[in-house]
């Protein structure tokens, strides 16, 4: 069985805006997906060193493993998919 | 239930809260600010009940809620945006009060106010590039050969087809990871800083075709129009291959200075 994917257009520009005028939202929000918005609140954003997480003792700032959340999150994609499992 | 816990979104030197009262948060509480050593910290009250350092665990598990607080977090931060580049925290950074949060805007300001140099007047874009065509229709040898048929003769042209084709993808290989190289290349040169991320999984992506850049370029406020020109330009050079861009993001993959974003 070929399944050759149809063409598809060089250039697939997601939520490609123009320069930000004034206060006029640049992405639509919903639109974004997920995978790029991951990569980048979980990947960027600055962590504050010290990450008074739990390591300090008033637990008051709580700090997440990017690695395990990644994980996961692929994990749980891959869970709907009837593709090959995540090899466990 | 009482809020007792604080999440914080960005950072950035002052902020006017009047288009953000219709944004919603991750808590669906006001954002707020909390004020210190001339900086302004964009924050939300919230439960730790649900924020908290064990609800997060589980919570985070569970990926309809890490979408929507994920959504919920880049929403109140392009908000600010809108006003000048902010410096993102990573999400999930919660303090237990008001207190906390003022020391470390204390501790952390000259990072702070460094970053915010950095990123001002400037936002963030992205490009990915997927290898699309792999080169396995380019054994015309094969027609030429005329040993389609299995049998005596056939298999020493098989196997020069064969390695033929393995040749061919080896190069192909080596072929497109130059061209991600070239692309990120041109693209660096619009861009006041840039990193590249690593790439993402078909998996997530959902795209069968191996990513083979994933990059993001901090622009002036101005370049954003050519930069996309740019990216329809590589892509019309580069058929092989399929580009995406995306943006302008709030500087995310900027606001600090070490390798993970950190101010450390």
């Amino acid at each position: 069985m070929s399944s050759r994917h149809e063409e598809e257009p060089a250039l697939v520009p997601t939520a490609v805006t123009s320069p930000r005028q004034s206060h006029q939202p640049a992405i639509h929000t919903e639109r974004i997906a997920l995978v790029d918005l991951l990569d980048r609140v979980l990947a960027g954003g600055v962590v504050v060193s010290g990450e008074v997480t739990l390591a300090i003792a008033d637990v008051d700032m709580v700090r997440v493993s990017l690695r395990a959340l990644v994980t996961s999150a692929s994990a749980l994609i891959r869970a709907g998919d009837d593709e090959e499992g995540p090899g466990r | 239930m009482e809020p007792n816990g604080t999440w914080v979104y960005a950072i950035t030197e002052r902020v006017d809260l009047t288009p953000l009262a219709q944004i919603r948060g991750v808590g669906g509480r006001p954002v707020r600010t909390v004020a210190a050593a001339g900086l302004t910290a964009v924050a939300e009250d919230v439960d730790l009940a649900e924020f908290g350092e064990e609800a997060l665990r589980r919570n985070l598990e569970d990926l309809d809620w890490l979408e929507t607080t994920a959504r919920a977090h880049h929403r109140v931060i392009d908000a600010v945006a809108q006003q000048g580049p902010p410096v993102p925290m990573r999400l999930a950074t919660v303090y237990s009060g008001d207190a906390r949060i003022a020391a470390m805007l204390t501790q952390r300001e000259a990072d702070f106010r460094s970053a915010l140099r950095r990123i001002s007047g400037r936002m963030e874009w992205g490009v990915k590039a997927y290898a699309d065509r792999q080169p396995e229709a380019s054994d015309d040898s094969a027609v030429t050969a005329g040993a389609s048929r299995p049998g005596g003769g056939a298999g020493a042209a098989y196997l020069q087809r064969r390695r033929n084709q393995l040749t061919a993808q080896k190069n192909a290989r080596r072929d497109t990871l130059a061209s991600a190289e070239m692309i990120h290349a041109e693209l660096a040169r619009y861009a006041a800083e840039t990193r590249v991320h690593t790439p993402q999984a078909p998996q997530l992506t959902g795209i069968k075709a191996p990513m083979i850049l994933n990059a993001a370029y901090l622009l002036d406020g101005t370049r954003g129009e050519d930069f996309a020109a740019a990216v329809a330009a590589l892509a019309d050079q580069h058929p092989g291959l399929r580009l995406e861009l995306t943006g302008p993001w709030p500087p995310y993959s900027f606001a600090g200075t070490g390798e993970e974003g950190g101010l450390t």
